[in-house]
């Protein structure tokens, strides 16, 4: 498979009142055509900050890419400029949003929103737009587009507006779509209906998706692989498979604890204790140690590297060093990761 | 990287002793709001600067009139439109506080231009300095001197000093202008706090109580909002005896509307709050859920919306009194004094000049506090 | 929607109904006549004059004869100028106030929301603190000391401009620049506090991410969905071109509506002062109606809640 997108060490910095945030600290990943990407972690893991970074899209002044490569179709993004990054935002690379009630224009008539993208990116006059953001609205599951398309978005559902801004991201068949947490703010059945969209759009448009979320369910239902970030870096990376059936660092283990599922509904969630460092001071050696029931006292000094499991699978815990003591995951993400095995093969 | 790597210490490869768990500690002492509210106020260096100038302002409104030997009312037409002396200062000249006037005169040539300049000071010859501007060739109007009047001299009055000058009738200016501050300010803050107790308690009953009791009170504030309070404000002043009493009663018939209706709507929305009902089902009356849980609750935009309407109250002030409506000579308030000031504006700018710059600092310091105040109550806004 | 226009109308008719009453009858509270003490009329001259003016009837009688003629557009007969009708003073002076007004009204609010725009545009740079700078001095310091800087200033002192009275549009100048410093200043402020939350909201970043260029990111997205709450702040510049066009007038001398009241108040002539306030009045309530229509215009999300359904 072609690489579509390689991320190299990419670094992002906000500069604030009290500091330099540290947000994301040399992640590297990348991305295939058609394929899915999941990036897993807790709030203020980086994840989404890194895909503004990719878009181009960080807040300014604060926000600055201090080091590393975004290479699309092997051209770097971080050395382009706003003008060129315009060109490709909306037609290579497009992005649907968290929060479907604010992320659309309330003052604008929804057609023109989908429309703006195919009159700046494909060059389509009015009318020729229009055609194809009524066929895209039909296409996202809107009933009635030849209407819906003069409507304004306070007449739409928090469901139906998250298929608007997947209309709008969908318009110019971009070769990347990232979806920043597009099922969060949604009911749980709009949820499915949402991904259900997304996973079809992908097979017709074979466009590769990266999708950001904090919850596992929804990875092991779209993703391909997986990357699971803590205190911006990719603590492991590997696909679905490695990740829910072999995960090897302690903080997938304590991610997949946590979640809960029907089978293990008498036994107790397994919780990741405290919260997420401080990014303003990331603290020395790994930052995951201090909540780490497994840490090694080199974890207090050294930051692990990333560790090779097979090929497709990276893990950067000391615990992968062939000196390291020999640790098993606790009891209950065992049984837990042997009930994914078991359930995995209906999928 | 390979899973072998030979300059790890291997020591180091065992588990660590758990350590007590200290990332949950919260490091930061807890503040209430109120504080939160005070640090970002105190932050704000405008705002601070602000306050520090209205207090020395109201300090000076009560104390300025009495620092010089002269009264608010003490006419004496000899004295009539001296310009503004103070010791020391006086010999600086481009500050304007020389006592002397100035101007510049036009001629056909400079002894025409001159002889302008001493009929304009009434022919004090011995206490005028000419200096020619231009020697004019005898077109009307070329030559230019410039003459400047000691007129302290010429009175014989060396050894007199009006701080600010005096008006067309003699009256220290000083004394007038801290007179009249403090009728402006009294005005604004009297007008301000009977709008807030009316607006408050309209609003507050309106709000709390709901239903009927709102509809009817909502319907009257709305015939009343409907009115342009300009309009009602000049009706009232025309019918009431012009005075300090009659301007509260015509800034506060308008100015509580505003009041009632944020309090209202503040009320609605916070008691429909989980921490009212609470309240409520542990059997607080009435009284008390108002007065100890919604007011502390909305006093924060209370006090902002009062910030602002003590500005209008100043501007609404002087805005009467300039167009002959409200405190009229020789009482003095920053709106006659400026009225005065206007009559006099191409001879004698000093009339003008001291209390224009006062009403403008005193309104530029009302605003900045109020925004310095909304930020301040801003939760946004508290670092 | 004509509904809800035809409902307002009807308020904005009950409220000038009110408003002419009170003023009727607070008028006839007051002492003063169109009888001059210096004209020494017999008690026969008294009589006709009075008979003139109506004033020989019941009260009563005159209120229904005033609010009758207030139906035909007459407002009665001025005490000073004898014999002039007040609709006729006013229409002679509407003229002056009416172009300082829209003057004043349409560059400051182009200038204001420029200026708001600018400072939004450079959160937080040196062009953001200018722009602060003047919006906290335009909306501080009272138009009539504006007034009288400029017409110290330009006029006296350097005579760029006319000093006062009204003629070409050269003595338009400075009355407009004094008037138009409340509304600027005013929109400033709003516009930059709106754009400024404009600008972080979600769906400029979806706008961002379509790819759409900043110029239309700031033009297209953002200025319209500032502009919206920015019709609010109308009516309160409505009442300062209107307090500010009876000093400003009166300051530059100039022949309008505003420097007449003024005039009026000097000299009580009560029906012109009636007239004037009831025209303030009207210019009002229908500034403030059509503000609402406006709103519900603009913002789509208004137009369908108060409308058809």
């Amino acid at each position: 498979m072609s690489k579509l997108l390689e991320v190299k060490d990419l670094a992002v910095s906000f500069n604030t009142y009290n500091g330099e945030v540290q947000a994301v600290r040399g992640v590297s990943f990348d991305l295939n055509k058609g394929e899915t990407l999941a990036i897993v972690g807790e709030s203020g893991s980086g994840k989404s900050v890194t895909t503004s970074a990719l878009m181009g899209l960080l807040p300014k002044p604060q926000g600055v890419i201090k080091s590393g490569e975004i290479l699309f179709e092997g051209e770097d993004l971080v050395k382009k400029s706003n003008k060129e990054m315009q060109k490709i935002r909306g037609k290579d690379m497009s992005m649907v949003f968290q929060d479907p009630m604010s992320s659309l224009n309330p003052t604008m008539k929804v057609g023109n929103q989908i429309m703006e993208g195919l009159i700046k990116h494909q060059n389509m006059n009015r009318s020729d737009a229009r055609k194809k953001a009524i066929e895209l609205l039909d296409q996202v599951g809107i009933p009635n587009p030849e209407i819906r398309i003069n409507q304004y978005p306070h007449q739409f559902s928090g469901g139906m507006r998250q298929r608007v801004v997947i209309a709008i991201a969908l318009a110019c068949n971009p070769k990347v779509l990232i979806a920043d947490e597009p099922t969060t703010a949604l009911d749980v059945t709009i949820q499915a209906q949402i991904l259900e969209l997304m996973k079809n759009i992908q097979k017709e448009t074979d466009s590769a998706i990266i999708f950001i979320t904090h919850d596992l369910g929804v990875v092991a239902n779209v993703a391909d692989r997986v990357a699971v970030m803590y205190a911006g870096k990719v603590v492991e990376y590997g696909t679905v498979d490695d990740i829910f059936y072999n995960p090897k660092h302690p903080y997938t283990w304590g991610l997949l604890g946590s979640m809960p599922t029907l089978d293990n509904a008498d036994e107790e969630l397994y919780a990741i204790p405290g919260s997420p460092p401080d990014m303003l001071n990331p603290p020395k050696g790994d930052a995951f140690a201090p909540r780490n029931k497994f840490a090694l006292e080199i974890d207090a000094v050294m930051e692990p590297p990333m560790f090779k499991v097979t090929d497709t699978h990276y893990a950067a815990t000391w615990l992968l060093h062939e000196d390291a003591p020999k640790i098993e995951p606790p009891e209950s993400v065992k049984k837990r990761m042997q009930g994914f095995a078991n359930s995995g093969g209906d999928q | 990287m390979d899973r072998k790597d030979n300059n790890i210490p291997k020591e180091l490869l065992v588990l660590m002793k758990q350590k007590e768990d200290t990332s949950e500690k919260i490091s930061a002492p807890s503040r209430t709001f109120m504080q939160d509210a005070r640090r970002t106020f105190f932050k704000n260096k405008l705002a601070v600067a602000s306050m520090i100038v209205l207090v020395i302002i109201i300090l000076m409104s009560f104390t300025g009139p009495g620092m010089n030997e002269h009264g608010i009312d003490d006419q004496d037409l000899s004295v009539a439109k001296m310009p503004a002396r103070v010791p020391v200062l006086e010999d600086i000249s481009w500050l304007g506080f020389s006592g002397v006037l100035s101007d510049t005169f036009k001629g056909d040539t400079a002894d025409h231009a001159t002889q302008n300049a001493f009929s304009r000071y009434k022919s004090d010859e011995e206490f005028i300095d000419i200096k020619v501007l231009d020697e004019g060739d005898g077109t009307k109007n070329s030559a230019e001197v410039k003459a400047t009047y000691h007129i302290y001299e010429a009175k014989d009055m060396e050894d007199t000093y009006f701080w600010l000058g005096t008006d067309t009738l003699g009256r220290d200016q000083w004394t007038r202008l801290w007179e009249g501050t403090t009728v402006s300010l009294l005005i604004a803050f009297v007008a301000a706090i009977i709008s807030l107790l009316i607006g408050v308690a309209y609003g507050g009953i309106a709000g709390y109580y709901g239903g009927k009791v709102d509809d009817v009170l909502m319907r009257i504030l709305e015939v009343l909002v409907g009115i342009p309070n300009l309009v009602i404000i000049l009706l009232m002043m025309l019918v009431l005896d012009p005075g300090i009493t009659s301007i509260v009663v015509a800034l506060t018939i308008t100015g509580w509307t505003g009041m009632a209706r944020i309090v209202r709507g503040e009320i609605m929305k916070q008691k429909n709050q989980e921490y009212v009902l609470a309240a409520r089902t542990l059997g607080q009356t009435n009284r008390n859920v108002i007065m100890r849980h919604l007011l502390p609750n909305i006093s924060g935009i209370i006090i902002i919306n009062t910030m602002f309407n003590i500005p209008d109250a100043i501007f609404f002030e002087a805005f009467l009194s300039f167009i002959g409506l409200g405190i009229t000579p020789p009482e003095a308030s920053l709106g006659t004094l400026i009225n005065t000031g206007f009559d006099n504006i191409m001879l004698y700018q000093y009339m003008l000049v001291f209390p224009a710059i006062l009403i403008s600092v005193i309104m530029i310091a009302f605003n900045l506090i109020g925004d310095g105040l909304r930020d301040a109550f801003d939760p946004k806004m508290h670092k | 929607m004509v509904r809800y226009i035809l409902r307002r109308v009807m308020y904005m008719l009950v409220t000038l109904f009110i408003i002419a009453t009170l003023s009727f009858f607070l008028m006839k509270m007051l002492p003063g006549s169109p009888l001059n003490a210096e004209d020494k009329l017999s008690e026969q001259q008294q009589a006709i004059v009075l008979e003139k003016y109506g004033l020989n009837d019941p009260v009563p009688v005159q209120y229904v004869k005033y609010i009758g003629g207030l139906l035909q557009g007459d407002l009665g007969i001025s005490f000073a100028f004898s014999n002039t009708p007040v609709t006729d003073i006013l229409m002679d002076r509407i003229g002056p106030s009416a172009q300082l007004g829209a003057q004043a009204l349409v560059v400051g609010t182009i200038l204001g929301v420029l200026l708001g725009l600018i400072a939004a545009i450079s959160h937080n740079g040196f062009l953001d603190y200018t722009s602060t700078v003047i919006a906290v001095l335009g909306t501080s310091i009272p138009n009539f000391v504006f007034a009288g800087l400029l017409q110290f200033v330009f006029a006296a002192q350097l005579e760029w401009f006319p000093v006062a009275l009204w003629g070409d549009f050269k003595h338009t100048i400075l009355p407009t620049i004094a008037l138009m410093i409340f509304p600027m200043a005013t929109a400033a402020r709003f516009v930059r506090t709106e754009m400024v939350e404009v600008l972080g909201s979600n769906f400029i970043t979806t706008a961002r991410a379509k790819g759409v260029s900043e110029p239309g990111i700031v033009f297209k997205h953002g200025l319209r969905n500032a502009l919206i709450p920015l019709v609010t702040v109308i009516g309160p510049m409505a009442v300062s071109l209107m307090t500010g066009s009876m000093v400003i007038e009166q300051i530059f001398a100039i022949p309008g509506i505003g420097e007449q009241f003024v005039n009026s108040v000097m000299v009580n002539d009560y029906p012109t002062i009636m007239g004037t306030t009831l025209l303030f009045a009207a210019l009002f309530i229908t500034i403030i109606l059509i503000i609402d229509l406006l709103y519900g215009l603009i913002d789509p999300r208004i137009r369908i809640s108060g409308g058809d359904s």
